[in-house]
């Protein structure tokens, strides 16, 4: 479904160019759900947001549904991709509700039937009808995540971009938001790329996953292997163990890859 | 524990709303030492609330009364705002839980650190660069002399998050409050920024309170833990006994959690039980109440 | 009563203009939580009040002469006393009222919305635009804003509407600063990028998006600014370059008046008071709409 190849990033130029991703390369089935974890600054963001078209200062090859990625995307791109933000109070605009955050990918589509379309997506996201019409300040963490993730499959998208969904929830919505990724995706036969830091929640969501690091993809496992706690690199181990717990000796060992 | 550094007694914040009053923080009390206080609960249940108004920053219409504040033998609720201001930011400080809110949009994020540590010490803008940048390496930032110059939408979350943690530490306050300070940060970061204030606790002696969703991290990192549910504080419990935790509140969080080392069907979420609000309450293990 | 209340704070609006009435009903009952603000807004609606009515309140012509009654002092005969061709300054004041709801209204409607474009256009696409937009806006900010209006009217020749003009020209530049400020911490948020991602235009973001963000402190910012732009409209009548004689207007009427300031105050001082007033209403409604619309506090 998606095929990256040898994609690299970078901001700024001349001397001060930050190489943010050096050529990475990847590939998810069709269904799959693939998760990045690594170092923050590693790049995470930033190869979602090439992959959706936020960024275009990037080279290399990306394919998603077979059809070859441009530095401008088509109206039919943003219908067969979107993306969910890490931080659900930067990701609904303050002054407009939920009724207009979700007409407006319609209208942009030129679909019919908005009335039914906004209503069945508040349903499917849990929230039902009586939201409909409310601001964000009038929603928690986890009801303006749901409705971030309502905008993004109202359009009926194939591929799904995930940017640590559940990080700034607390665990029992991150349960929530974690099932119904779960039941939208088994209904709806998606493809999720999560970004995340939680390894936990990585094994819960993903078949296989990437481990990044400094802008490069340093090991690629299955799920299996993650919960058995096989890595082979170094940086990844590193990562496994941090991610059982705080441990003042552990933390000293601690090193910074390169 | 001799003396606690802060000492919070029948604590209360509330806001007038259009529609009502909103009871935010119903009456809660704890003691904070030179140690690692974790609070836990889950959104909305009033931890940033208390963080806040131990700073005073609460502002109409919100409203915060509290039978005793004292902070190292200064009554907080009596001082007046300059002594406040004295206060705030030199002695206690706070890392606000949203960074990218928190920083100012168009001024390089090591500048803004600089100005923290101009703000309280008497020295050359030379001198606060340095201290900037040595600060910036202390919270595991690679290469702090570019990032001293981005803005704060060129930093990753994570980033972002150590950018305030270094605003915060660079005038060595004696008391932390830390509001989700690792929330975006990934596992052997969150370890290292962890290990920092650790030091700063054990070392120098500093007082933390340390807010976090992060259960696993809260029952392996701090000394004891509050838990608060609806304003309240349900259960208080020594960290490294959070996972035998009595009250039903706690179980249910520590159930809707994933896990890395087996598959979980469906995760278990958390139905919440009215009598929670104004129930009995577990400390250390004993019901009370 | 109560049920049109419970209908403006439900939890659950039921339709786009309930949310939009339970929104304008929340940010009024904040408004008028502030007693200033209500003496602003008293101010502002007397202003329009006695603008639109003043052919039925005033009990003369402005521009009646009758050199018999020269220089009556305020009294029972003449509310305001009467000037120096014996006009009666109650009268020119309500009729002055006229000319400055004209120019606040004419500066209002075309330098904020100007303003607004340039910035949010410059500061949401960057780039060249920006840096051409830009430079056109300090261009205009190098100049001092009497000077320009000066150097405008005695281009253009004296007159309201050359005043009104070279008062809009001069306000805009601040503002598209304020708009493009304002601009460039809203295009880096997700909510943008999640706009873009659905495939907006650019033209379609700016609009939706981040005017309604940028405006509320424009708003604020052309209240304010009101005070000032009466202040420079009475300052171009003054020195005889904004409304001329014989129309009403309070900077030319203090002009005018100022010559006899020693033996007939009032002839100066009542229009003066006016500005003063209407200025001041202005400023403390701007004030309190600081208080409302700051996005930060929602
Ligand atoms: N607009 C930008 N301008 C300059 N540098 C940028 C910009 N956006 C990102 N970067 C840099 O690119 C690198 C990777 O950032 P990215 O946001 O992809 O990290 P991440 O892996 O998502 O980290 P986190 O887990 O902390 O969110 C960082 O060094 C960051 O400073
Ligand atoms: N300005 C306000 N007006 C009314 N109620 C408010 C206001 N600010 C906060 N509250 C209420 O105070 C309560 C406590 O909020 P607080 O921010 O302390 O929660 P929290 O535990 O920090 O949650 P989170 O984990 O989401 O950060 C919430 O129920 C919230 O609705
Ligand atoms: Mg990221
Ligand atoms: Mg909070």
């Amino acid at each position: 479904m998606i095929e990256v190849g040898n994609l690299e990033v970078s901001f700024g130029e001349g001397a001060a160019v930050i190489r943010a991703v050096r050529g990475i390369s990847f590939e998810v089935a069709a269904g799959e759900t693939f998760g990045l974890v690594g170092e923050s600054g590693s790049g995470k963001s930033t190869v979602l947001r090439a992959l959706s078209g936020l960024n275009p200062n990037w080279s290399g090859a990306m394919h998603v549904d077979g059809q070859a990625l441009g530095k401008r995307r088509s109206k039919a791109f943003h219908k067969l991709v979107q993306m969910v933000f890490q931080d659900p109070y930067g990701s609904l605009h303050p002054r407009h509700t939920v009724d207009r955050v979700l007409a407006e990918p319609l209208a942009i589509h030129g679909m019919v039937d908005v009335d039914r379309r906004i209503e069945t997506a508040l349903v499917e996201v849990g929230l039902g009808p009586a939201f409909r019409f409310r601001y964000p300040h009038q929603l928690s963490g986890g009801q303006r995540q749901r409705v971030a993730i309502a905008r993004a499959l109202i359009l009926e998208p194939k591929v799904l971009l995930l940017d640590e969904p559940t990080s700034s929830l607390d665990v029992s919505v991150q349960a929530e938001i974690l099932n119904l990724l779960q039941r939208l995706k088994r209904e709806r036969g998606l493809t999720f790329i999560l970004v995340t830091h939680n390894l936990a929640v990585v094994a819960h969501m993903c078949d296989r996953l990437a481990v990044m690091n400094a802008g490069r993809i340093v090991e690629e496992m299955d799920v299996a292997e993650l919960r058995r706690g096989e890595a082979s690199e170094a940086y990844t181990r590193q990562l496994f163990n941090a991610s059982l717990g705080y441990n003042r000796a552990r933390a000293r060992e601690l090193i910074t890859f390169e | 524990m001799s003396q606690p550094l802060l000492s919070v007694e029948g604590l209360e914040v509330r806001f007038h709303t259009p529609k009502g009053i909103v009871e935010a923080v119903r009456g809660i009390g704890f003691e904070v030492g030179r140690e690692k206080l974790g609070i836990v609960g889950e959104s909305g249940s009033g931890k940033t609330m208390t963080g806040r108004s131990v700073l005073r920053l609460i502002r109409p219409p919100g409203e915060v009364r509290a039978k005793r504040m004292v902070f190292d033998g200064n009554d907080l609720e009596a001082i007046d705002e300059v002594a406040m201001r004295e206060i705030r930011g030199r002695r206690i400080a706070m890392v606000m839980q949203d960074p990218k809110f928190s920083l100012n949009p168009v001024m390089k994020v090591g500048d803004q650190i600089a100005e923290a540590y101009l703000v309280h010490r008497k020295v050359g803008a030379e001198q606060a660069r340095k201290r900037t940048l040595d600060m910036l390496a202390a919270v595991k930032i690679r290469d702090p002399a570019r990032v001293y110059d981005l803005y704060p939408h060129e930093v990753s979350g994570g980033m972002g998050q150590r950018v305030m943690m270094a605003m915060m530490l660079i005038p060595e306050p004696d008391l932390l409050i830390a509001d989700e300070p690792t929330s975006a940060l990934d596992v052997t970061v969150s370890m290292q920024v962890l290990a920092i204030l650790d030091d700063l606790v054990t070392q120098r002696g500093m007082g933390l309170m340390f807010i976090s969703h992060d259960l696993n991290l809260v029952a392996s990192f701090c000394d004891r833990v509050i838990i608060m549910y609806a304003g309240r504080i349900v259960e208080t419990c020594k960290a490294s006994e959070l996972k035998q935790a009595k009250h039903p509140y706690t179980q249910g969080l520590l159930a809707s959690l994933p896990r890395i080392d087996r598959p979980v069907g469906e995760l278990s979420v958390l139905s919440r039980d009215p009598a929670w609000r104004d129930g009995p309450v577990v400390v250390d293990g004993k019901m009370v109440g | 009563m109560t049920q049109l209340r419970a209908w403006l704070t439900a939890d659950t609006p039921v339709s786009r203009n309930h949310a939009r009435a339970i929104q304008a009903y929340l940010s009024w009952r904040a408004l008028a939580s502030n007693p200033l603000t209500m003496i602003g807004l008293l101010i502002v609606v007397a202003l329009v009040v006695f603008a639109t009515l003043a052919p039925m309140l005033a009990p003369q012509s402005p521009v009646a002469q009758d050199l018999t009654q020269r220089f009556i002092a305020p009294g029972t005969q003449y509310l305001f006393g009467t000037d120096e061709f014996g006009r009666d300054i109650l009268s020119r004041i309500l009729y002055g009222a006229r000319v400055t709801l004209y120019i606040v209204v004419l500066v209002a409607v075309t330098a904020a919305p100007v303003g607004l474009l340039v910035g949010t256009v410059s500061g949401y696409f960057g780039g060249w635009v920006d840096a051409a937009l830009m430079r056109i806006t300090d261009i205009f900010l190098a100049f001092p804003r009497l000077i320009l209006a000066l150097a405008f009217v005695s281009a253009l020749g004296p007159g309201i509407e050359n005043a009104v003009l070279a008062i809009a020209l001069t306000a805009w530049p601040p503002y598209a600063r304020i708009a493009r400020a304002e601009t460039l911490t809203i295009r880096t948020s997700d909510f943008i990028a999640a706009a873009r991602l659905q495939g907006a235009s650019g033209f379609r973001i700016v609009v939706g998006h981040v005017v309604p963000l940028c405006s509320s402190s424009l708003i604020v910012r052309v209240t304010l600014d009101m005070a000032g732009v009466i202040l420079t409209a009475a300052g171009l009548g003054f020195l005889g370059l904004g409304a001329q004689p014989p129309l009403a207007e309070w900077g030319a009427m203090v002009s005018s008046g100022r010559r006899y300031l020693l033996d007939y105050w009032w002839v100066a001082t009542i229009p003066g008071l006016a500005i003063f007033v209407v200025s001041l209403g202005f400023n403390l409604l701007g004030d309190g709409l600081r208080d409302v619309l700051d996005p930060k506090s929602s």
